[in-house]
């Protein structure tokens, strides 16, 4: 793994350099398994080997290919900086609890109640999944809010004209027999995929960020493969747009809701009689709104980038 | 060996700072952004091993008690990824517009330029 990092680090050509990023990525997220995170594997599989690589092949298809060789002098000073900089960290390392060590004090304070009591609270296994959507529902809302603003923020500087450039031009590869066929073999699978892991978050690896991901490949594949004008058909950039707002606004309502039927904000057990029912259901559409906000800003930036004309 | 126990903080490091280099290095912008790519997936690296716990699993819960490894660097990873992603996007998007304006993505040329 460090080696790719390296190679990256080494390499002129961007597009061998981002296509190395890739491997890096994917070596992380088994990296991330071995270590017990799933969820966290899935996600960086889903998002670092897949969406990240073709956002910056896009951007390659925009600029240039090829950097400028890194001049001798800058090469040592920045050496010199990263030498420094390391050793200082290694140095406060030394402080650090071992690895795998029981008693270092990221397991104990509030990770006991999390593990203990959250079957009890929450009632259901993934204890990922109760964390994100109700113990720190509030950050999770954070943070679509931060994916929903970057993509509005891609958009802006990009623009959205249904027009057709380098990147999927003359109708995608649709004249690849294999590549067509394969890609509608392929495409259901990964939607019904998609929807598994959205719905199925609450026992397994899984939920809304995941399946949102998923599902935007399945569009992206789409449109790589039978081109920008066909996908946009299938999902119009305004309603793709409405989509990744309406999840925002979906999460924030559950959370109005607690408040009208008397909890506090973001407190999902008064929806239901009992408070995990009202649990279940509170995270169930807190994960559809991140879901819908996480894939159709997905959808929507890669429209940006492949649809981006630059002017004349 | 005690001091071996920390090694997984020096992986980290040594990602870490390479991703730094790339920063620091590179003049071309896409480039820099793939840097710090690298170094972002070296803090979530980071977290992840600080939620470790020896012979614990996966934090989805089981009929018998067992060690479950910390689910809340997880969550915070997780999130930051799909974040992080989104910001790169939005970092990407930047270097075509400047390559729109100037005609590069090498910062010096970008300099020269101004100058």
């Amino acid at each position: 793994m460090t080696a790719t990092a390296i190679a990256v680090a080494r390499i002129d050509q961007l597009f061998a350099a981002v296509m190395l990023f890739g491997i890096y990525s994917l070596l992380s997220a088994a990296l991330f398994v071995v270590m017990d995170a799933v969820d966290v594997a899935f996600t960086e599989a889903a998002v670092g080997a897949g969406i990240a690589i073709i956002l910056m092949l896009g951007a390659l298809a925009l600029t240039t290919r090829e950097q400028r060789p890194v001049p001798r002098r800058r090469h040592w000073v920045a050496l010199a900086v990263v030498v420094a900089t390391g050793s200082g960290l290694i140095y406060g390392t030394l402080d650090m609890p071992s690895y795998g060590d029981p008693g270092a004090p990221a397991h104990l304070h509030v990770i006991p109640r999390y593990l203990n009591q959250s079957m009890a609270e929450i009632g259901i296994p993934n204890v990922v999944t109760s964390v994100l959507a109700s113990y720190r529902g509030y950050d999770t809302l954070g943070e679509i809010v931060v994916i929903f603003t970057a993509a509005v923020g891609v958009i802006g500087r990009l623009g959205v004209a249904p027009e057709i450039t380098a990147l999927v031009k003359s109708g995608g590869m649709q004249h690849h027999l294999i590549l067509r066929i394969t890609a509608k073999l392929m495409l259901p699978l990964i939607m019904v995929f998609a929807l598994y892991v959205q719905f199925h978050g609450d026992f397994g690896p899984g939920g809304g960020f995941q399946a949102g991901v998923i599902f935007a490949s399945a569009f992206i594949l789409y449109g790589l493969v039978f081109g920008l004008e066909d996908a946009t058909k299938v999902a119009p950039p305004p309603v793709v747009h409405v989509i990744a707002a309406a999840g925002v606004l979906l999460f924030a309502l559950v959370g109005v809701a607690g408040l009208f039927l008397g909890g506090n904000y973001l407190d999902y057990g008064v929806l239901a009689d009992e408070p995990t029912k009202g649990q279940h259901l509170g995270i169930m559409l807190v994960e559809l709104g991140v879901g819908m906000t996480v894939a159709a800003s997905m959808i929507s930036l890669f429209f940006a980038y492949a649809s981006y004309k630059p002017e004349e | 060996m005690e001091i071996f126990g920390l090694y997984n903080y020096w992986i980290v490091v040594v990602l870490m700072m390479i991703g730094l280099y790339v920063v620091v290095a590179s003049g071309n912008l896409i480039k820099k952004i793939v840097g710090l790519n690298i170094f972002q997936t070296s803090v979530f690296i980071l977290y992840i091993s600080i939620g470790k716990l020896r012979g614990g699993t996966a934090p989805i819960l089981l009929e018998e008690p067992a060690a479950y490894s910390n689910p809340l660097p997880h969550v915070l990873i997780l999130t930051a990824i799909v974040v992080g992603v989104a910001t790169t996007a939005l970092g990407l998007a930047l270097a075509v517009r400047i390559y729109g304006a100037y005609g590069t993505i090498e910062e010096e040329e970008i300099e020269e330029q101004e100058n």
